[in-house]
């Protein structure tokens, strides 16, 4: 599951991954000044908690810097979301399941190798075999073949998928075990990086001194102090990097990241600590960055208990939906450190469409109280919230149950687990007594990941157990098409079949909170909330 | 003195072997699997979970990973993180910092401590010594963190002497205000404790008799008075200097150093039994090595302790 639980870890889930999109409210600095290209800033970061090797940096720590040193076929544009090739001149299927690559000649590693496509066929083999310990390692189970080198038990009997051919130095195949249309959405994760061939003779020893093909090369690791990245001059994306290099430094407190980024002793802030929340955007002014991430917070309900049954009870989820007041608990419970959802996807996501919730995800109680007694009511008037204590969300669960108990009339109170594992032990079992704290971090910018993986019969994330004939109707024909633009087409008439059943209530969007000193300009920060490195400049 | 010296070394062991099983132990009983904590919020994938797990060795029993591990640390082998690097690295990039810090920190505490204490003993009752009381009253009585903080947002923010962190954690002038937060409190320990210590020795016979044969004032205090008040003062410092190698966690934090603190806490954090166990064999051969340091001490200042 990818719920989205303590905020550090929401970030750091975040963080995974690469870049992607709408940067609406980015924040550009006003003075605009002159441009050193050779100079150098600094980034609030953490210690990597792997090896540096692509499929293996899941946190925040390692899979920003493994951003900055390498790139995969596609990766998503920052300003849009939108999908663009980087290595891949092009990436062609006709039925969703077989693709054919073509790469881009002039790539080379920074040790000067190229980049051919047995570099990524050779990494993703490599990345998806059990006996690597590879984090991301699950990332390749679509492939065909993937089961020889994944077998669920025992050593893996080959170390090849069957899916991945190489035609010649520029062309391989991938074959997957089934239709997934957006499969090069996901191609833009770091995970699908390649790899030179220095890295297959000791893998270990290039983890801690990392060559790649990205925008800036590695410079140095002083463990647990900072990592340095210099500007790599023959990169041969279309982001190249208007600075110099980044040190990511290494901060175990964001108070004092964030004392640092006042006294300009800090360049990019990553997040702004809980504490400072309240006056960051005085202290900082127009160097205040505010805007959504790729993550949702929920409360879905446990569809599966007798209370929620029947068509009727529908109405009682929007009833409950309306009688949320997500306005005023953003901006007071939390600080204005989240943003009020009006839809099931996050924005910045491919495919986000403002308002698919519609008028149930406006605050009305006496909409809210209409609904609840047309539904016929909740089982003895009284709903619960199953939630991690450990999370920092007994807060908001209390603010959303008054706001319930005021509105509609309903008894709401918070059911805290301990913590998150225990939480996530009884919703796993589908034993939530009436509703539950859900949350999703996107994997890739795509409305597909928002709904698909969540509330499609039977998939894994799918806590609320809703199983939807029209919603899986719409999800599979979206599966099949052929084209990215319309698969998101097609998920958002699967998102307004959840605005009828509200399996879910939507309730706020993650973001961004984090600003930069007076040396850096043209900051912005995509929809993982990664800052997008190649565009800062450094003032001269 | 060397039979002394020889058996407090040969009781080292098991308290040693004590401390090290507990905390071995403590790390594992932590609730949650660390290696599923490398996960995140994300669900670990089954099949590589287990093949980590393995990797590490952490699906043996118990006591075969602690004799493993203690096999491996009497040959010098301090074991791996979970990142597959030495621990020993670990340990040895930390302890300079937190070397530099604690020194520093120790020696604030004895000049200031000692200092004032003196002062306000030798002037019992007068301003110096209801001043003293006072300012060690308020020392202890503030939280480190806020008086971090307080020290943080005063001389960085408003006064703009230092930067708000340390930027590098090997500088000893960066390393000084953190240095006067972590010994502040100990310093008004060592204060009231010289006083007390001062006040009560200055009405003993051998001081009046001192006094009486004509000694001068600089020799008796220096030589009769301070050194047989020292012991109290003494014990507490010996302790307090374990403490400070232990690492100052909140200190440590709030002016990003790196030392062994913030090691400690991060691996422990991501229930890194190796690291964890680590620091605490160097941290307790660090203890019992002061507390041996401070009995030899006691019959330097005090002749008629003898060890036999």
């Amino acid at each position: 599951m990818r719920g989205a639980s303590q905020a550090k870890w929401v970030v750091a889930a975040v963080a995974v991954a690469l870049a992607a999109t709408a940067c609406g409210s980015g924040s550009s600095s006003s003075e605009g000044g002159a441009a050193n290209a050779a100079g150098t800033f600094s980034y609030q970061s953490t210690e990597p908690q792997n090896p540096l090797q692509p499929a293996n940096a899941m946190e925040v720590g390692g899979g920003r810097i493994i951003k900055t040193l390498f790139k995969g076929l596609v990766d998503y544009d920052p300003a849009n979301g939108q999908l663009r090739n980087q290595v891949a001149d092009k990436i062609e299927t006709t039925d969703a399941q077989n693709y054919t690559v073509t790469l881009k000649s002039g790539w080379t590693f920074h040790d000067g190798t190229p980049v051919t496509a047995a570099s990524f066929v050779d990494a993703w083999n490599w990345a998806a075999n059990t006996k690597n310990n590879q984090i991301n390692s699950d990332w390749f189970s679509d492939i065909a073949g993937y089961d020889a080198v994944h077998p669920e038990k025992g050593d893996p009997a080959t170390d090849k998928m069957s899916g991945l051919k190489v035609v010649d130095d520029t062309h391989f195949t991938i074959a997957l075990t089934g239709p997934v249309s957006y499969f090069q959405y996901k191609l833009g994760y770091t995970a699908f990086s390649p790899l030179p061939k220095a890295f297959f003779t000791d893998p270990a020893a290039y983890g801690q001194k990392p060559v790649g093909n990205g925008p800036y090369k590695f410079v140095s690791w002083e463990h647990n102090q900072a990592i340095t990245v210099a500007s790599f001059d023959k990169y041969a994306g279309t982001d190249k990097p208007k600075n110099g290099g980044i040190v990511f430094k290494n901060y175990s407190q964001a108070e004092a990241a964030y004392k640092d980024l006042v006294s300009d002793n800090l360049d990019v802030l990553d997040q702004v600590d809980p504490a400072d929340l309240a006056s960051y955007k005085n202290d900082l002014g127009d160097r205040a960055v505010d805007q959504a991430q790729g993550a949702i917070q929920n409360i879905s309900f446990a569809m599966y208990q007798d209370g929620w049954k029947g068509v009727d009870k529908a109405k009682v989820r929007q009833g409950l939906s309306m009688a949320i007041d997500r306005d005023t608990i953003t901006k007071t419970v939390l600080n204005g450190s989240r943003q009020a959802a009006d839809s099931w996807v996050a924005p910045g996501a491919m495919g986000y469409k403002a308002g698919t919730c519609g008028e149930f995800c406006k605050y009305d109680p006496a909409k809210a109280k209409q609904l609840v007694t047309d539904g016929g009511g909740v089982p003895n008037n009284k709903v619960t919230i199953t939630y991690n204590a450990d999370g920092g969300h007994k807060e908001w669960v209390d603010a959303v149950c008054n706001s319930i108990r005021q509105a509609t009339g309903v008894e709401c109170v918070g059911d805290a687990k301990p913590d998150f594992k225990t939480a996530r032990d009884v919703i796993k079992k589908k034993q939530v007594p009436s509703m539950m704290r859900t949350g999703w971090v996107q994997d890739y910018p795509l409305n597909a990941n928002f709904l698909r993986d969540v509330y499609g019969t039977g998939a894994a994330a799918n806590d609320a157990g809703y199983s939807s004939a029209d919603f899986d109707k719409f999800a599979a024909e979206a599966d099949k098409a052929t084209s990215v633009e319309k698969t998101a087409e097609l998920y958002q008439q699967a998102e307004a079949q959840l605005a009828k059943d509200m399996p879910a209530i939507p309730l706020w969007y993650y973001k961004t909170t984090a600003g930069f000193s007076k040396k850096v300009q043209n900051v912005k920060y995509d929809s993982f909330g990664d800052p997008v490195f190649t565009q800062v400049e450094v003032k001269k | 003195m060397g039979r002394f010296v020889a058996r407090r070394l040969l009781q080292m062991i098991p308290v040693f072997l004590g401390t090290t099983f507990l905390i071995f132990m403590m790390v594992r009983i932590l609730p949650g699997d660390p290696v599923a904590a490398m996960w995140g919020d994300k669900a670990p994938d089954p099949a590589q979970l287990a093949a980590f797990t393995h990797k590490l060795g952490l699906d043996l029993p118990w006591y075969e990973q602690y004799f493993d591990y203690m096999g491996k640390l009497f040959t010098g082998n301090f074991g791996e993180t979970m990142a597959g690097r030495q621990v020993i690295d670990v340990i040895s990039e930390a302890l300079p910092v937190t070397i530099r810090l604690a020194l520093m920190a120790f020696a604030i505490e004895i000049v200031f401590g000692v200092g004032i204490g003196l002062l306000a003993g030798l002037r019992r009752g007068k301003f110096a010594d209801k001043s003293t009381l006072v300012f060690t009253l308020i020392l202890i009585s503030i939280p480190v963190p806020v008086l971090g903080y307080l020290f943080q947002t005063f001389f960085a923010d408003q006064l703009k002497w230092v930067t708000p962190t340390v930027q590098d954690s090997m500088n000893l002038g960066q390393l000084l205000l953190p240095a006067v937060v972590l010994g502040s409190l100990s310093l008004a320990y060592v204060a009231r404790l010289s006083r007390t210590s001062i006040v009560e020795n200055i009405r003993a016979d051998y001081i009046r008799t001192a006094t009486a044969k004509g000694l001068p004032r600089r020799k008796i205090i220096g030589t009769h008075l301070l050194r047989n008040s020292m012991i109290p003062v003494v014990t507490f410092l010996g302790t307090d200097l374990g403490a400070l190698m232990g690492g100052a966690i909140v200190t440590e934090g709030i002016f990003n150093v790196k030392g062994v603190g913030n090691a400690l806490f991060r691996a422990i954090g991501q229930k890194e039994g190796a690291t964890v166990v680590g620091f605490v064999v160097v941290l307790v051969i660090v203890y019992l090595v002061a507390s041996l340091i401070v009995d030899l001490l006691y019959a330097v200042l005090d002749p008629r302790i003898r060890y036999a």
